[in-house]
């Protein structure tokens, strides 16, 4: 059983009230913080930690508050970035509505730790449950000096607020989101200055993850140092998996970085197993943007070593034979999976949530979707693949925002794996409609598969 | 494509109980940062009126002290504000991906031959209208679907939980 920092006390009575949270020893980090230890402290403490943005970039949370420019007279915003839309991820939602206070306890340790007096959760606007949660928890807070003026007699100032999006994924890049937040189209912006210079009005910004927000809390409680020995080299902690897709129990699971993939598909503590008994085919791990991988890829690595469900482990063998760890959203395929189908599904999305800013990325994942959708339907042709490739290499790169990468790494991956699948749709044109292509040479060649058969 | 309905409409007077949403709203921002009051105050017109109209969205650029076009951009930009009258109930079901492993598409089938109308357009009695969405960040529960305003919830879907969920919203509408 791993260790749990997020969702230990998930199950406790009353976890998502004030008095819930503070029975299990919530709010002892803002305590610590704001009584004990000065912002620097705090900002030194999340670096010792080696906390990467949980939102898909990864990168080291303490790096980037470390970046924060602190000019005189000039407020500083810290935005929480809860427009969780990557398809596959759905672990922000569920700590939000489970646990509401873990994400204002970080908010206002971090807020402190910037020097933030206002401070904005952006929730994506189909979760009003969710910001109703949330208002609701803070509300508790601020009743009990938690936020508001002169928090717990330390003379710290804390607004929090929740601001709700219209239904836009690229509101998700942080730029963009800033761009929402000040009432315009969700347009990512061309970096730099980066938000830490000019971010939320103009003033330096620091944009981070509902899971950085709340992994800010552990972290505190039991410093950065031990914070670290969890996980394995450079992928220190624990992250939310949100697993989906034919798996018998799909779900958020905690796990501390570094358990095997075979051990979180397969094992009861986990997804507990292909569904329907059927056998593994393909997985997406960490978000509809990252490469997707055939089994076989997905237990091992290329060179035949366990892959392990870690930032370094994940991304192994990089494009040609791995992937990424992303947002965590862990998409499992099983064998009556059609692949084209899938793909011509994500590429779908991407085109539907272009901001339609830059060329390559409006017009190519029209292109992308189009041809997808022949390939699909029974029209492809036999250059429609490498035409296919062609679209996503001119798309990749040449955006102002990673969306225009995060359209065609799936593309470009799926026919990098799969492209028999995809020839086989035009040279069998009419059974394609009728029958998926099934598991061909992907199968996951372990024995474990009879077992999870069994 | 989403665009700004011109036709011609009355105009909309915001209630004092609407207004004062508004000004709560307003308030969590800095002096003369009130544009960012946007997204949340179309939201409140919504639930109000089922839709975005083009004299409300005039209406709110005089509250906010903005320009109308500073606001058909954005409403037109986010997929959640409706540009035009839509059913009673509007059934937003998600169409991505994770949802489509596990029958989203048979489960829209299912909806559109229940509801007898095309994604988009609206029963005659009113009361329903449906459409598939984007990724709704619940892919471990699914098929999903909402229903605005307060974005309730449904996980699981199944035919019968769809059967049982028109029946409850019939009921509920005749009430």
């Amino acid at each position: 059983m791993g260790r749990k920092l997020l969702l230990q006390h998930i199950n406790a009575p009353g976890i998502n009230t004030l008095q819930g949270y503070r029975q299990t020893g919530g709010y002892a980090a803002v305590k610590k913080a704001l009584k004990t230890l000065s912002p620097d402290d705090v900002v030194e403490e999340v670096k010792k930690s080696g906390l990467r943005g949980r939102g898909g970039a990864g990168f080291p949370t303490g790096m980037k508050w470390s970046f924060l420019a602190k000019p005189e007279g000039v407020p500083r915003y810290l935005v929480c970035n809860a427009d969780e839309s990557e398809p596959g991820t759905f672990k922000d939602r569920y700590l939000m509505t489970k646990i509401p206070h873990l994400l204002i306890e970080g908010m206002i340790v971090a807020s402190y730790a910037l020097g933030a007096n206002t401070s904005y959760i952006y929730v994506r606007g189909e979760m009003m449950p969710q910001i109703r949660i949330l208002e609701k928890a803070i509300a508790e807070a601020k009743n009990v000096g938690l936020l508001g003026k002169n928090i717990l007699g330390t003379g710290y100032d804390l607004e929090l607020y929740v601001q709700p999006g219209g239904g836009a994924y690229i509101c998700g890049e942080e730029t963009a989101l800033l761009e929402s937040l000040e009432g315009k189209r969700g347009n990512p912006r061309i970096k730099p200055p980066f938000p830490a210079i000019a971010g939320l009005y103009g003033c330096p910004t620091v944009v981070n993850n509902v899971e950085s927000i709340a992994a800010v809390v552990p972290i505190i409680n039991e410093g950065g140092d031990e914070y670290a020995k969890i996980g394995i080299g450079r992928s220190t902690g624990t992250k939310l998996i949100s697993a989906s897709g034919n798996i018998n129990k799909p779900g958020v699971y905690e796990i501390e970085l570094g358990v095997p993939v075979e051990e979180f598909i397969y094992s009861d503590e986990y997804c507990g197993g292909i569904a329907n008994g059927k056998r593994l085919k393909a997985v997406v791990a960490g978000g509809s943007s990252v490469p997707i991988l055939p089994a076989n890829l997905t237990l091992k690595t290329i060179n035949n070593e366990s892959r392990l469900m870690s930032y370094e482990s994940l991304s192994d063998g990089g494009f040609a034979t791995g992937s990424m760890m992303g947002s965590g959203g862990f998409i499992v395929f099983d064998e009556d999976q059609c692949i084209v189908r899938n793909t011509w599904n994500f590429a779908r999305f991407y085109h539907h949530e272009s901001c339609g800013q830059c060329s390559p990325c409006r017009e190519g994942t029209g292109w992308m979707e189009k041809v997808l959708h022949r390939l699909e339907y029974g029209h492809g042709k036999m250059s429609d693949m490498d035409l296919l490739v062609d679209v996503s290499k001119k798309i990749e790169g040449n955006t102002i925002c990673p969306l225009g990468d995060a359209a065609a790494w799936p593309v470009a991956s799926a026919i990098r794996h799969f492209r028999d699948e995809f020839e086989w749709h035009v040279t069998n044109a009419a059974e394609a409609t009728t029958r998926n292509y099934g598991l061909a040479h992907y199968a996951d060649p372990l024995p474990k598969i009879e077992k999870a058969e069994a | 494509m989403l665009r700004v309905e011109n036709t011609e409409q009355a105009p909309v007077e915001f209630s004092a109980a609407l207004i004062a949403k508004f000004d709560d709203i307003k308030s969590r921002y800095p002096e003369g940062k009130q544009k960012s009051a946007l997204l949340p105050v179309l939201h409140l017109v919504q639930a109000e009126y089922g839709w975005v109209s083009a004299p409300a969205m005039d209406k709110v650029a005089e509250y906010l002290n903005i320009l109308p076009i500073e606001v058909y951009e954005v409403a037109t930009f986010y997929t959640m504000y409706f540009m035009r009258p839509q059913g009673k109930y509007v059934l937003e079901v998600c169409r991505t991906g994770p949802c489509c492993l596990v029958g989203a598409e048979k489960i829209m089938d299912y909806i559109e031959q229940q509801l007898g109308v095309k994604e988009g357009e609206v029963t005659t009695d009113g009361l329903f209208s449906w459409r598939g969405v984007e990724c709704l960040a619940a892919c471990g529960f699914g098929p999903v679907l909402q229903i605005g305003p307060e974005y309730t919830f449904y996980e699981n879907l199944t035919t019968q939980s769809v059967d049982s969920l028109i029946a409850d919203l019939k009921a509920k509408a005749n009430n």
